[in-house]
């Protein structure tokens, strides 16, 4: 069996609900953020698939953007959870209710 | 019998999965220090899957910057903000049902779109590889304009975070 275009957009897809399962699932600020970084990792892999199977550049230079966009999310929403952190003294999804009715 | 780039993509497709899924359901420990690590195996062994599609400067930035840089800021964070094991809690019994119908209706989806897509070619011998020579031409050719506002964006991301860190003044 030959890896294929759909092989990788199978493990691209895959990685991605593994990403979304971590953001719903889990309660601590952090390991929400790591699920979307697997998130955005997947549909990386799919970028660079399609450039390789395209015979195309251009999806990898938006990878290389994505990746940098992706480093300035992590270092501005770190920063937002240790102010959070400072104010509320807890990571824990469900003790951030201050938007409930 | 199948050829050996054939099984080293296998390889690192198992590999990136079960390490994603052990970072964000690992069933023996709920610690963020885990997570993270598992995190670092998961992008390692993309970057390996990069290098099958012939990305190789995108392979070694994912290495640079995400097991670099990104994951020793979370490392970071874990460690000034002194977190624990993740405490166990009752769980939310409709947004458990929610959350998985969620998950399996994507995964659903994307099934479906991929079934429903016709076969595309196979790589060619000539398929673009993405070295750092022909990537820079690309980018500094047909994407200044993005890059340069990308360096803005980065400056912009920094002075807001020294913003945000700051301890209030008063």
């Amino acid at each position: 069996m030959q890896a294929g275009l759909n092989h990788y957009l199978i493990v691209s897809g895959l990685l991605f609900c593994l990403g979304l399962l971590g953001v719903i699932a889990r309660r601590n600020l952090l390991v929400v953020y790591m699920g979307l970084e697997l998130m955005l990792n997947a549909a990386n892999l799919a970028f660079v698939a399609f450039s390789r199977f395209n015979d195309n550049l251009n999806g990898q230079v938006m990878v290389f953007f994505v990746i940098t966009v992706a480093a300035a999310e992590v270092a501005v929403g770190l920063a937002l959870i240790v102010a959070l952190y400072r104010k509320r003294q807890t990571a824990h999804v469900e003790d951030l209710t201050s938007l409930k009715l | 019998m199948p050829a050996f780039t054939d099984l080293l993509f296998f390889a690192f497709a198992g590999l990136t999965l079960l390490f994603g899924f052990l970072c964000v359901a690992n069933p023996l420990s709920r610690n963020p220090v885990t997570s993270a690590m598992f995190l670092v195996l998961t992008i390692v062994s993309m970057a390996g899957l990069f290098v099958l599609l012939h990305a190789f400067f995108l392979a070694a930035v994912q290495i640079l910057v995400y097991a670099g840089a990104v994951m020793v800021l979370f490392l970071f964070v874990i460690m000034l903000l002194d977190l624990g094991e993740e405490e166990r809690r009752k769980l939310n019994r409709v947004a458990l049902v929610s959350g998985s119908a969620a998950v399996i209706g994507l995964a659903v989806v994307l099934g479906r779109a991929l079934l429903a897509a016709k076969p595309m070619a196979k790589a060619g011998a000539v398929a673009a590889d993405g070295d750092t020579g022909a990537l820079g031409r690309i980018l500094f050719q047909s994407y200044l304009l993005p890059f340069e506002i990308l360096s803005i964006l980065l400056l912009v991301a920094m002075v807001g975070v020294i913003l945000l860190s700051k301890k209030e003044s008063r």
